[in-house]
């Protein structure tokens, strides 16, 4: 054995006499080559990414004054972050809101994706162009169109609703304002969510379909049964893109903001709460430790969801 | 020379070698190059302020002026606090809006240009505006345009029911009810939970100073005397029912405007214009009004809004700088114009007297000469009220608590008291000495 590896090394001493060089050279492009094309992304991440998130970690541990300017203070902003009561209903309530729209938004898009993959719809290219156009409506439009519907003296809910001598939705009132935003949310993005499963559902193979009908499997019992574990990878992306959505929740409560003040405070969700810190409070310092503590709410929100779906897959087995 | 020094530049001197100057500051730079025209850079969201900026560069071959629009207000400021950290990129001459000046004089922000020449224009602008942006000799910005209150009333809804143009606010508490009861539908006026310059202009018309001083103290009475007095009657009113509680500024407010909801708009000088823009259906069915007093016979009004050009510390020729800020809005050709092209309410003395701007009518108000009644305004606003050294946190907090307030959850009187310990605890927090 031993001898046999030494002779392997010989030849490839042997090769690497000077005729070998060109060769070599072209491997070792080979091996860099990859590096070369991901650079420009590297350099876009490094700088617009990394340095930002390294700033913002490092003015979190200081605090500026008005008076006194620029002190030093550790770990203060976070301890007082931890104990903030804003911050933590904030993300309490995007909790909750998660909880009853994520499903309801996921839901609606898987059916429509599975509707739209069984090939028994008609104009399916343009069902799908009209699932899809609310998330091509930038989200800060979409909350101002909503916000138009949803007015409450002269929106058309409202009047149609004195038309026929109904008392008046309150959509923006405090009881009614996380199923408005929800409303708004499902119709934006359930269109994107369609899309990615229903690419997945595309990528499936169609003898998976025909073997089942042989089997005596009707539509629904291919949809559930066969369809959706095989794309079931692309249902948990969603998830996770909705987990970190909903806990970043921003446009649509800022908009909503100027139609109901009472309803939505600055705090109403931790990331509108870190802007009116850094940018009405003038509060720079503390709105970086929050918003890293949002991050690390994100990371931990997305490891546990992650743990829950890998626990119920090993039982499953 | 162009006025940005960049890095590039820099380095591509240093590069050519150019040891014997010095490579510190423009004026070297300046020297090393000969004098040609000094560009000056000019942030301001007035519409159409282009025309005077060009008026100014005629006149002024040696001062070119770059305008560019950053945004109205908050984002304008968010851009001016950003470039001010940075320590470039701040514009030479800002707008800023009277309620901002100290907020920005406290960074460090505005320079004082009274030996530029501004001190000499002093007696020519409305005595309260000059107020605001000076402290002491020191001037901070030139005056704009100003918001002295006044009302905007329905002639058709007051007509249709009845109603008195108030003259008290015991008198508009009154109508307000009248109004409420003879049809449950429409309202005297909206209390808007989220305008806190609108809720300060009440404040400051009942005489509340809620900030003295300066520097490094403070004394702070949000809740004094004459601030509780505006509460309990709000207070009362919303209790009773008789006026809405919509958030102003957005279409459904427009609307209700439009449409006669509401018979009254606590307004000021900058309302009318606006008014007409965004209430189109109703024209000619509006007309103008003294602001009620607190006590009969009495003729006191406050400042709602209004703007100032100021020169920031970051500008290298604050000379041509204060140069360009006063004539902008101090040399008649170009003050009238802003008046009359961007309907900016004036604050320069001899415009306001002009006949010729009082006697303006606009068919949106029937014919009214609404200039005059704002002129008087103008004249009656209580000079001495003075704004916090950080605007924006008071104006944020004050919005919450008018929010809890007309919500029911909290009493305007508590609105008050909660307003003022927060401010306190934060102006505390930022390290100012603070006496209450």
């Amino acid at each position: 054995m031993s001898g046999q590896v030494s002779r392997a090394e010989e030849r490839a001493k042997r090769s690497e006499g000077p005729s070998a060089s060109p060769l070599r050279r072209r491997r070792l492009l080979q091996a860099w080559a990859p590096y070369l094309f991901l650079l420009p992304f590297m350099v876009v991440f490094l700088v617009f990414l990394v340095l930002p998130l390294a700033y913002a970690l490092g003015i979190s541990v200081f605090e500026t004054r008005l008076v006194g300017g620029n002190v030093f203070v550790g770990l203060d902003n976070y301890a007082r972050a931890f104990g903030d009561a804003s911050f933590w209903e904030g993300v309490r309530r995007m909790v909750v809101f998660g909880i009853f729209q994520v499903p309801i938004m996921l839901g609606l898009a898987l059916v429509f994706a599975l509707v739209l993959d069984s090939g028994t719809v008609w104009l399916r290219n343009l069902f799908r162009l009209g699932f899809y156009l609310p998330y091509a409506v930038p989200s800060v439009v979409a909350a101002l169109i909503w916000g138009y519907l949803y007015g409450p003296s002269f929106g058309p809910f409202t009047q149609l609703a004195e038309l026929l001598n109904f008392p008046a939705p309150k959509f923006l009132s405090s009881g009614w304002m996380l199923a408005s935003i929800a409303n708004i949310l499902t119709w934006e993005f359930t269109g994107y969510n369609m899309i990615i499963m229903y690419a997945a559902l595309q990528s499936l193979p169609a003898e998976l379909d025909d073997a089942a009908a042989v089997d005596g499997a009707k539509g629904w019992q291919i949809a559930l049964y066969i369809k959706v574990p095989m794309i079931s990878s692309a249902i948990f992306l969603t998830v996770i893109f909705s987990i970190i959505g909903t806990l970043q929740l921003f446009n649509e409560p800022k908009i909503m903001y100027a139609l109901a003040p009472q309803v939505i405070g600055n705090d109403y969700t931790p990331n509108l709460y870190a802007y009116t810190l850094a940018f009405t409070n003038q509060e720079y310092n503390y709105s970086a430790a929050i918003s890293f503590l949002l991050g690390a709410v994100v990371v931990v929100a997305s490891y546990v969801f992650m743990l829950v779906t890998n626990r119920g897959e090993l039982r499953g087995r | 020379m162009r006025r940005e020094f960049t890095r590039r530049d820099f380095l591509r001197m240093s590069g050519a070698g150019l040891a014997g100057a010095s490579l510190l500051g423009s004026t070297a730079c300046g020297g090393s190059t000969g004098g040609g025209p000094v560009e000056l850079t000019f942030w301001s969201w007035v519409p159409d302020i282009i025309n005077e900026v060009k008026m100014f560069e005629e006149a002024h071959p040696d001062i070119k002026i770059k305008y560019v629009n950053a945004g109205q207000g908050t984002p304008q400021y968010t851009k001016l606090r950003t470039a001010l950290k940075a320590g470039s990129g701040a514009p030479d001459v800002v707008q800023i809006e009277f309620q901002y000046i100290p907020t920005f004089q406290q960074i460090d922000a505005l320079a004082d240009i009274s030996q530029h020449g501004a001190s000499e224009v002093e007696n020519d602008f409305v005595d309260w505006t000059w107020g605001q942006v000076s402290e002491g000799s020191a001037v901070y910005a030139i005056p704009q345009d100003s918001g002295p209150m006044g009302l905007l009333y329905r002639k058709d809804i007051f007509d249709e029911y009845g109603l008195k143009v108030p003259e008290t606010w015991e008198e508009f508490a009154q109508e307000a009810s009248k109004l409420h009861e003879a049809n449950p539908d429409l309202y005297l006026t909206d209390f808007p939970p989220n305008d806190g310059g609108w809720f300060t202009a009440l404040l400051w018309q009942a005489g509340s100073r809620p900030f003295e001083g300066s520097g490094t103290e403070l004394t702070i009475n949000i809740n004094d005397a004459a601030a509780k007095k505006v509460a309990e009657y709000w207070q009362e009113l919303l209790d009773a029912g008789t006026v809405d509680t919509a958030p102003s500024f957005n279409n459904e407010w427009y609307s209700a405007l439009d449409r006669g909801k509401y018979a009254v708009w606590i307004s000021a000088a900058w309302g009318p214009v606006f008014l007409s823009g965004v209430a189109k259906q109703s024209k000619g069915k509006w007309r103008a009004a003294t602001v009620p007093q607190w006590n009969a016979g009495e003729q006191v009004s406050a400042n709602w809004g209004g703007s100032t050009s100021a020169v920031t510390t970051q500008s290298k020729y604050p000379e041509e700088a204060t140069e360009f800020a006063i004539w902008l809005n101090h040399n008649s050709k170009s003050a009238k114009m802003l008046a009359n092209k961007s309907f900016l309410f004036p604050t320069l003395e001899s415009l306001l007297n002009s006949s010729e701007f009082r006697n303006q009518t606009d068919p949106f108000y029937g014919g009214q000469e609404v200039n005059s009644v704002f002129v008087e305004s103008a004249k009656q606003v209580k000079p001495g009220f003075q704004f916090s050294p950080f605007q924006d946190y008071v104006y944020t907090q004050m919005i919450e608590q008018l929010g809890q307030a007309t919500s029911g959850e909290i009493s305007m009187t508590e609105g008050l008291d909660n307003l003022q310990n927060q401010v306190v605890k934060y102006a505390k927090s930022q390290g100012f000495k603070v006496r209450e």
